[in-house]
């Protein structure tokens, strides 16, 4: 539809990582199905579902506690599964890394955790207005239980943080920053460095949501120097059911356990229980093992395809799709952040949302409608819901192209 | 394209049945075979509902478990042949509108005692809407449908008692 200049991606073969991911030859309603809701989930290389049927039909047994062959194979998966993670983050030691069911349950640590022990009466949260409610709602039960204070930075028309606001709002009562890395109903790629930076002046550590980022970006929390990284592994082109919490060893050593059980332990009695190190002291009960097993496997592929070379073909679709979308009468684009990736939010005249996303199922396309977990950044903008079209490392300039015109019929459909 | 029962929305005290209704809303329907033109039908079944009232959009009369607004009105009439449910609805998003428009056809007008036999379920799954709408909207459109007919059984149970 158009000609937009891109970063050199010529060497990546889209047609090639499409082979991987079975689901994407899906008819819908006769129609090839056009995969654009990746933001909510993304689809499964083959690898991914070889390995799920490996460990099903070849090794499938408890870790961590027998001593026969096939229990020995899936408790070295799973380890090496943690520290494929490792690796994709960049983090100095497995033991900062700990399997969780997905992002917001690792938020959900830090707050039952972290914030339980080290956040009392008068004690100040901040977050950003464009959070995703995992990482509004888990805060403000923990303010309610301990009477702490939730603070909010507030965004710009563009939908970006107002960081001079963002500093004003740190006091000597901080105990803990909470920030999306990339907004899941925006786009927008928050400058989480320079915020950890100005958050460390001060002394507070700070947790970034990365549900978004983790698998459009290249992550290294050691450059980045946050204290706690979430990050969900069906986001992740893995399972679902297992997310990742990363935290810097000296938080995780100086937090309790949040849940008791097997495996949390390192010896029980009635009189005294000892808790075992880390990471198990935070992973209670058998985990989601085919779920960390799959999620190396997920990592595998993002590492052999190339994580930069993901984030720049995707950087190359987005500049695509915002002028081809740019082009369809009636579209106003929510977002519009200089930093953004990989999400377009929008509405079109006044067409509901819902309606939207039912007629371009009708087409084969599947997008997300809604308030996408971000009721305040709804509010914000003053919409009552948008469609949301998302990318992945394995959509296409026609996909982007039919989205345009399925917006463009569905507009005639509903004049 | 002709889209829509001809003469229903000329008044609430139908002197149409309801079978007569349904029959015309599944011819319209088998006219077409792909979804968007059928969407494009239930759409245009909504631009005929009338008019509901702005102040009877209120939280009370909306329905829960849709995530598009719908608001429902509803009474009951005695007329000459006995008591009839009539309402008024209206939905902010066009196609739950059209299905709205749906039950506005087959339901408003008609007497207390067709509208609790009147299998609703069946005749929107020889529609195919039953397969075809996601979760939310059929969870709204079986609400409506639960008031409508509490509302006619309540007034069917005390049509007994008197």
């Amino acid at each position: 539809m158009s000609d937009v200049q891109t970063a050199p991606t010529s060497s990546y073969d889209v047609a090639s990582i499409r082979e991987q991911f079975p689901l994407l030859k899906t008819l819908v309603h006769g129609k090839p199905l056009v995969y654009l809701d990746n933001a909510n989930t993304t689809q499964k290389p083959q690898r991914v579902l070889d390995t799920l049927w490996e460990y099903y039909t070849t090794y499938n047994s408890n870790i961590h506690r027998a001593s026969y062959q096939i229990a020995e194979r899936s408790t070295h998966e799973f380890e090496m599964g943690r520290e494929k993670v490792r690796g994709f983050l960049n983090a100095k030691g497995v033991e900062e890394i700990i399997f969780v069911r997905n992002a917001t349950e690792g938020i959900n640590l830090v707050a039952q955790s972290f914030g339980r022990t080290f956040i009392g009466e008068g004690d100040e949260i901040i977050v950003s207005a464009m959070e995703h409610h995992a990482n509004i709602v888990p805060w403000q039960m923990l303010c309610e239980e301990k009477g702490a204070i939730l603070k909010v930075i507030p965004i710009n028309d563009d939908g970006e943080l107002l960081l001079d606001e963002y500093e004003k709002l740190i006091t000597h009562r901080t105990k803990l920053v909470g920030i999306v890395h990339m907004s899941n109903a925006l786009g927008t790629v928050n400058p989480v460095e320079e915020m950890i930076q100005t958050a460390h002046a001060h002394g507070v550590p700070v947790l970034v949501d990365g549900a978004q980022s983790a698998y459009h970006k290249v992550i290294d929390v050691q450059a980045m120097d946050c204290d706690f990284f979430v990050f969900s592994g069906h986001k992740l082109y893995g399972p679902t059911g297992i997310g990742v919490l990363y935290g810097k060893r000296k938080y995780l050593e100086a937090m309790p356990p949040w849940q008791g059980g097997g495996d949390m332990i390192a010896t029980v009695s009635f009189e005294k229980t000892v808790y075992n190190e880390l990471p198990n002291k935070f992973e209670a009960g058998t985990p989601h093992i085919e779920g960390a097993i799959g999620l190396g496997a997920a990592i595998d592929f993002l590492n052999e395809t190339g994580m930069d070379r993901i984030a720049a073909y995707e950087h190359g679709l987005m500049e695509y799709g915002k002028q081809v979308l740019g082009n369809v009468p009636g579209l106003r684009m929510i977002g519009t952040a200089k930093e953004k990736a990989s999400v377009f939010s929008f509405t079109l005249h006044n067409i509901h949302a819902l309606d939207l996303g039912t007629l371009l199922d009708t087409r084969g396309i599947a997008i997300r409608t809604g308030q996408h977990c971000a009721h305040p950044v709804m509010q914000r903008f003053g919409v009552p819901a948008t469609g949301r079209a998302s990318l992945a490392c394995y959509n296409t300039r026609e996909e982007i192209d039919a989205l345009a015109r399925g917006l463009i019929r569905v507009s005639e459909i509903l004049g | 394209m002709n889209t829509g029962p001809e003469g229903c929305t000329e008044t609430h005290l139908s002197a149409v049945s309801q079978e007569e209704h349904a029959a015309e809303i599944e011819e319209t329907f088998a006219l077409f075979d792909n979804w968007e033109d059928r969407y494009q039908v239930l759409i245009d079944f909504g631009k005929k509902l009338p008019p509901m009232k702005l102040e009877d959009k209120t939280e009370i009369s909306r329905v829960p478990g849709c995530q598009s607004n719908v608001w429902l009105v509803a009474d009951v009439k005695d007329t000459e042949s006995g008591p009839v449910v009539v309402f008024s609805a209206d939905s902010d998003a066009s196609i739950t509108r059209g299905l709205v428009a749906i039950l506005w056809y087959v339901f408003s007008g008609q007497p207390v005692e067709k509208i609790l036999t009147f299998d609703i379920d069946e005749f929107l799954d020889r529609l195919g809407l039953i397969a075809h709408l996601s979760m939310n909207r059929r969870n709204g459109l079986f609400s409506m449908v639960l008031r409508i007919k509490a509302l006619a059984a309540s007034r069917s149970r005390g049509a007994q008692e008197v």
